[in-house]
């Protein structure tokens, strides 16, 4: 299965991170053959939000809800079941200060 | 041939379905669809073994019967959904053509089916519901009625879990070795959760429900037998030490019975022996945990003839041991009680003091129900007043209330 590890911190908190910390521990998975894709983001304070409603485009400022917790990062990941994909976020370095939230990914059906 | 009667077949309904269930969701892969295959097997089992004879292996035979009826169930459906077809060739193939059987299979399913129910991706109540419903076969309105909820809430709550096991991939397996002590602490926590609920019920008409502390310590005996971790036997002993109080702890009205004033000859020997054996048993093996410790402390109520006759010091000391390995407020507490029965109850009330003074417990019944007594104890009595008073506004549960208003009664005279 195909699970997304979706990295929520207080942008702050994120600061006592190491880049060369997260990059190793992207790299392992990747050994592992376990990632499909990861990446860190900006600052929240970068967002856009988009919505299109009857054709109209809206912009505005900002993410989709202002909470504590930023979405920070993500990991695509390759594991059999939950329990693998729990083992793998565990190791994130984020964990440690803020939130993984695991998410299954859903196939479309055609 | 072995004669076989409806009710030899209800016998091994009682005995063996749970397991067999465990079993028929680990081949089949699917929680609803072993359901069905259970009740299929039932069905040609209470026709056929009247007339063929008892199987030698009836559990291996409802397994491979409800195995067939599921393949067969799914190839009906298949004919109007092609996406089956794969399903019923995954089921029908020749890696799970033969069922290999023997006891200790089937052990291992039962313990897969407990740590599925009780893995912590599920809410809480859901693991709750899930295992009273899957691991002790109970109907969805007698959860219902355990808990307070009506059944089609219960119902939702077990359609949710199992579609979240499937759609978010909770595997079925015992979590690997370097997983199982935390994994191991949440089954134990649902137990034990279940247990303090029938043991003292948080709201309602009734003190306990038995019904509830016998799935407790079922459960608690199950898990024992598959997997005999020391707080394994810890936790089944606390239960079954506190489950040999329970004649003597309500009177024939309902009225709770302090433990200090229960008549000790009602409790149940053999309860009492068991458990205290568990303990023993548990601490053999070095380890100490909160489950065994606890159970260790009220096997030295258990034996004692009466609350003076108590080993007031070893309770302490064990409450000493509990209370630098879990660090909980609640445990003080209890520590705070057992002080005041060794040293008096000057002694245990400025420690309960210190304790509701750091603000903790502050919504904590019991702190009040004891600082209520220490004072009543001690002739302060308006403070015992204003604490037996806070207690009953904090109180949900009927003979709770009654118990203080006879108490706060007993005052005023």
């Amino acid at each position: 299965m195909k699970y997304l590890c979706l990295v929520y911190s207080a942008e702050t908190e994120l600061e006592s991170l190491t880049d060369a910390e997260c990059m190793a521990v992207s790299e392992s998975m990747a050994a592992a053959g376990q990632r499909i894709a990861a990446e860190a983001l900006e600052s929240v304070q970068t967002a856009t939000s988009l919505r299109v409603r009857n054709g109209k485009i809206s912009i505005t400022d900002g993410p989709f809800a202002e909470t504590k917790e930023q979405l920070a990062g993500f990991y695509l990941i390759e594991a059999p079941d939950l329990n693998d994909a729990i083992r793998v976020a565990a190791e994130i370095p984020a964990a440690r200060v803020g939130t993984i939230e695991i998410r299954p990914v859903r196939e479309l059906k055609p | 041939m072995t004669q076989v009667t409806n009710k030899g077949i209800a016998e091994i309904y009682r005995r063996e379905s749970r397991g067999v269930l465990a079993t028929l969701i680990r081949v089949l892969g699917d929680f609803d669809l072993a359901e069905d295959a259970l009740a299929d097997a039932f069905a040609a089992a209470v026709e056929q073994w009247p007339r063929d004879g008892l199987p030698k292996n009836p559990a291996a035979w409802l397994v491979t019967t409800g195995r067939f009826k599921a393949i067969d169930r799914i190839r009906r459906k298949a004919r109007f959904d092609a996406s089956l077809t794969e399903v019923v060739e995954r089921l029908g193939g020749t890696s799970v053509a033969a069922v290999e059987w023997d006891g200790e299979d089937m052990k291992d399913d039962r313990l897969r089916l407990i740590f599925t129910c009780c893995h912590p991706a599920l809410s809480s109540e859901a693991q709750l519901a899930l295992t009273l419903r899957e691991v002790c076969g109970l109907t969805t309105e007698a959860i219902a009625s355990a808990f307070l909820a009506t059944p089609s809430t219960i119902a939702q709550r077990i359609v949710r879990a199992k579609r979240k096991i499937r759609d978010a991939g909770i595997p079925y397996e015992v979590p690997e070795r370097r997983d199982l002590p935390e994994r191991l602490e949440n089954v134990l926590g649902v137990i034990y959760l279940l247990f303090n609920e029938g043991y003292s019920t948080s709201a309602g008409e009734a003190a306990t429900r038995p019904d509830l502390t016998s799935e407790a310590i079922y459960l608690g005996r199950l898990l024992a037998d598959l997997l005999p971790e020391p707080e394994v036997l810890g936790l089944l002993a606390l239960m079954l030490l506190h489950e040999s109080r329970r004649p003597a702890r309500t009177t024939e009205q309902g009225d709770l019975i302090l433990l200090e004033e229960q008549n000790r000859t009602l409790w149940n020997r053999e309860l009492i022996d068991e458990g205290s054996a568990l303990v023993r048993r548990s601490l053999e093996s070095g380890r100490v945990d909160a489950y065994t410790l606890q159970a260790a402390i009220a096997a030295v109520h258990s034996n004692a003839e009466s609350a003076e006759e108590t080993d007031w010091t070893e309770i302490v000391g064990l409450y000493g041991v509990l209370l630098q390995l879990t660090e909980s407020p609640v445990v003080e507490l209890n520590q705070a009680v057992a002080l005041a029965m060794r040293d008096g109850p000057a002694a245990g009330l400025a420690r309960v003091d210190a304790i509701l003074n750091r603000g903790e417990l502050g919504d904590y019944l019991p702190a009040h129900a004891a600082r209520a007594e220490l004072c009543r104890r001690l002739g302060r009595t308006e403070a015992a007043r204003a604490s037996f008073e806070r207690a009953l506004q904090l109180t949900q549960q009927e003979p709770q209330r009654r118990y203080f208003e006879r108490r706060l009664q007993e005052l005023q005279n």
